[in-house]
């Protein structure tokens, strides 16, 4: 039986800490900037300064969020159990009254809740400056991106969470934690590129979509883009990517499978 | 028996291939204190975390009240203990008062009882300021608190006095004696032998996994039977001793200035005393020491290795 009581409780407190020592606040005043920046700045190569269209917003928005956030979300939870056992706070935590499954989810919870805050926060500062310039569909594509942009962040905080049960100390876990991020914003998707211009581009048509659906910063990208029409064709995406995949709920449900996977696994590794 | 608080009954553990906890069978009784003794390394840690069902048993049972600590009662067995972990760090974020809350929180006791703690174990003056200003002996008393929420009838104490000054070893151990008076049973470790013996009833020694001995320390130091010494200030010539005690003594004893030190066995204590008694005014003082818990402790490293 789990207590939500006892999630509360742990959620709590990783909350209260986050918000204590200003990392909230310090992650949305990096976020305010950064979006400010790609504002106004963002088309300053066509030799134009100031706001522009909300899609090419979004999608430069996208470029940057897609390495920033997941990078962000593993240094925030990679020490979120490994970090107590080295403390010795670990056995105190669990001779208390709560099972290893409802100490996982509280930790996991309040660190989204930090995560969340500091993303809503720092974009949705940038949304209402910008809200007087755009229509409500640009707006409801904004709200988009930053569902999205906070789903992104409990993927990679769920990864943190399982590289911190299963490494041995917060070195190692901090090792393991950027080894993560390389492989997903990096790695997997100069390895599928190599693939395709190796084969000539005739490298499984069918399996390059699903492929790109293995990838959780990657179904971001496609959340984001897909919506919008000029941006898709700007991307190439329209070209390998089947509609039939881009349902955004599809999508949706594909991220929150990253979510419990790597949950899961680290409740499984949890002894 | 309702007075077995903690029951552990043929308890194996290993990690991998080792085996950390060999075959132990172990009871603790009601309102008792248990010092639970052991090099690092000699499955005490092990032990102790199985009892509080941190870690499982290979093979063996462990109840607590007659529940096992691993069933689905664990919840309620858990509002029962109370446990201090060795050399705990807390979290720098949060301040004393607010690190006892939250544990309160976990335990589901009443928030109000936190000050009242930090009172009792000398922390009131520090309960707003965050943990991370606080001196090692600060820490263990916040421990120790923490230990405490909720009443307790079982508390887990791992080297509980670690980092405290003489004042602080005093205070804990009248705390711990108001409990034991409360009927609270008491499980502690210590590396400080000297300091447990006069304070626990019973010592449970564990060697290489296994539990080596299991008694008072009176109980262990006649087992091992090391020897007494009895140190005999003399007002004349030795001579007179020496023949007087001749053939009884382990030696012939050593002179040590005007005072004679004699090793003996217990059980020639009393045949030595009375001697010593015929000999009139030319003794003055007797003083008879036990050996020590380390003696005895390390008496039953020796005779195992």
């Amino acid at each position: 039986m789990i207590e939500i009581g006892q999630i509360k409780v742990i959620a709590a407190k990783e909350f209260r800490d986050r918000i204590r020592n200003r990392w909230v606040i310090a992650v949305a005043v990096i976020f305010t900037l950064f979006a400010l920046a790609i504002a106004y700045f963002g088309s300053a190569q066509q030799g134009e300064v100031g706001f522009h269209s909300i899609e090419v917003t979004i999608a430069s928005l996208v470029s940057l969020v897609i390495y920033l956030i997941p990078l962000i979300a593993l240094i925030l939870g990679y020490d979120v159990i490994v970090g107590e056992r080295e403390r010795g706070s670990l056995d105190l935590l669990l001779s208390m009254p709560i099972t290893r499954l409802e100490l996982l989810l509280g930790k996991f919870l309040g660190l989204s809740a930090a995560l969340a805050s500091a993303t809503l926060a720092g974009f949705g500062l940038v949304g209402l400056l910008l809200a007087y310039q755009i229509d409500i569909g640009a707006l409801y594509h904004y709200a988009g991106f930053m569902a999205s942009a906070i789903l992104l962040g409990m993927v990679f905080l769920s990864l943190a969470v399982m590289v911190s049960v299963m490494s041995k100390d917060r070195a190692r876990a901090s090792g393991a934690a950027i080894a993560v991020w390389f492989l997903f914003v990096l790695v997997y998707d100069l390895t599928l590129l190599g693939a395709l211009v190796l084969s000539g581009g005739s490298f499984g048509e069918e399996l390059f979509p699903l492929l790109l659906l293995l990838n959780p910063a990657d179904i971001f990208r496609i959340l984001n883009i897909f919506s919008m029409e000029d941006i898709k064709v700007l991307y190439g995406l329209a070209t390998v990517f089947p509609a039939s995949l881009s349902n955004p709920w599809l999508l949706g449900s594909m991220m929150v499978a990253w979510i419990v996977m790597p949950l899961t696994v680290a409740l499984w590794r949890f002894k | 028996m309702k007075n077995n608080v903690i029951e552990v009954s043929d308890v194996y553990r290993y990690y991998g291939e080792v085996l950390a906890v060999d075959g132990v069978t172990l009871t603790v009784h009601k309102g008792e204190t248990l010092g639970l003794i052991g090099h690092n390394g000699a499955g005490k840690s092990t032990l102790f975390k199985m009892m509080l069902g941190l870690i499982r048993p290979s093979s063996g049972e462990i109840h607590i009240n007659g529940t096992p600590v691993h069933g689905g009662a664990f919840r309620e067995l858990r509002r029962l203990i109370g446990y201090l972990p060795e050399n705990v760090v807390f979290y720098d974020n949060l301040t004393g008062l607010e690190t006892l809350q939250f544990f309160a929180a976990l335990k589901g006791c009443d928030k109000g009882k936190c000050l009242p703690l930090l009172e009792k174990v000398g922390l009131a003056h520090a309960a707003t300021r965050r943990v991370d200003g606080y001196s090692k002996g600060m820490r263990q008393r916040l421990g120790f608190a923490q230990a405490l929420l909720g009443k307790p009838r079982i508390l887990f104490l791992d080297e509980p006095t670690t980092g405290l000054d003489p004042e602080g070893i005093r205070e804990f151990y009248l705390i711990l004696k108001e409990l034991n008076e409360q009927g609270v049973t008491v499980v502690i470790t210590s590396h400080i032998l000297s300091e447990i013996q006069e304070r626990v009833q019973r010592l449970a020694v564990m060697k290489s996994g296994k539990l080596h001995a299991l008694g008072t320390v009176q109980e262990l130091r006649e087992a091992v039977d090391l020897p007494l010494v009895i140190r005999v200030r003399l007002q004349g010539a030795p001579e007179l001793l020496l023949s007087n005690l001749q053939g009884i003594a382990i030696e012939m004893p050593l002179m040590d200035g005007p005072d004679a030190v004699i090793r003996c066995h217990r059980a020639q204590k009393m045949d030595i005393l009375r001697r010593l008694t015929m000999l009139g005014d030319a003794v003055s003082d007797v003083i008879v020491r036990e050996p020590s818990l380390e003696d005895v402790f390390l008496g039953y490293s020796e005779l195992t290795t």
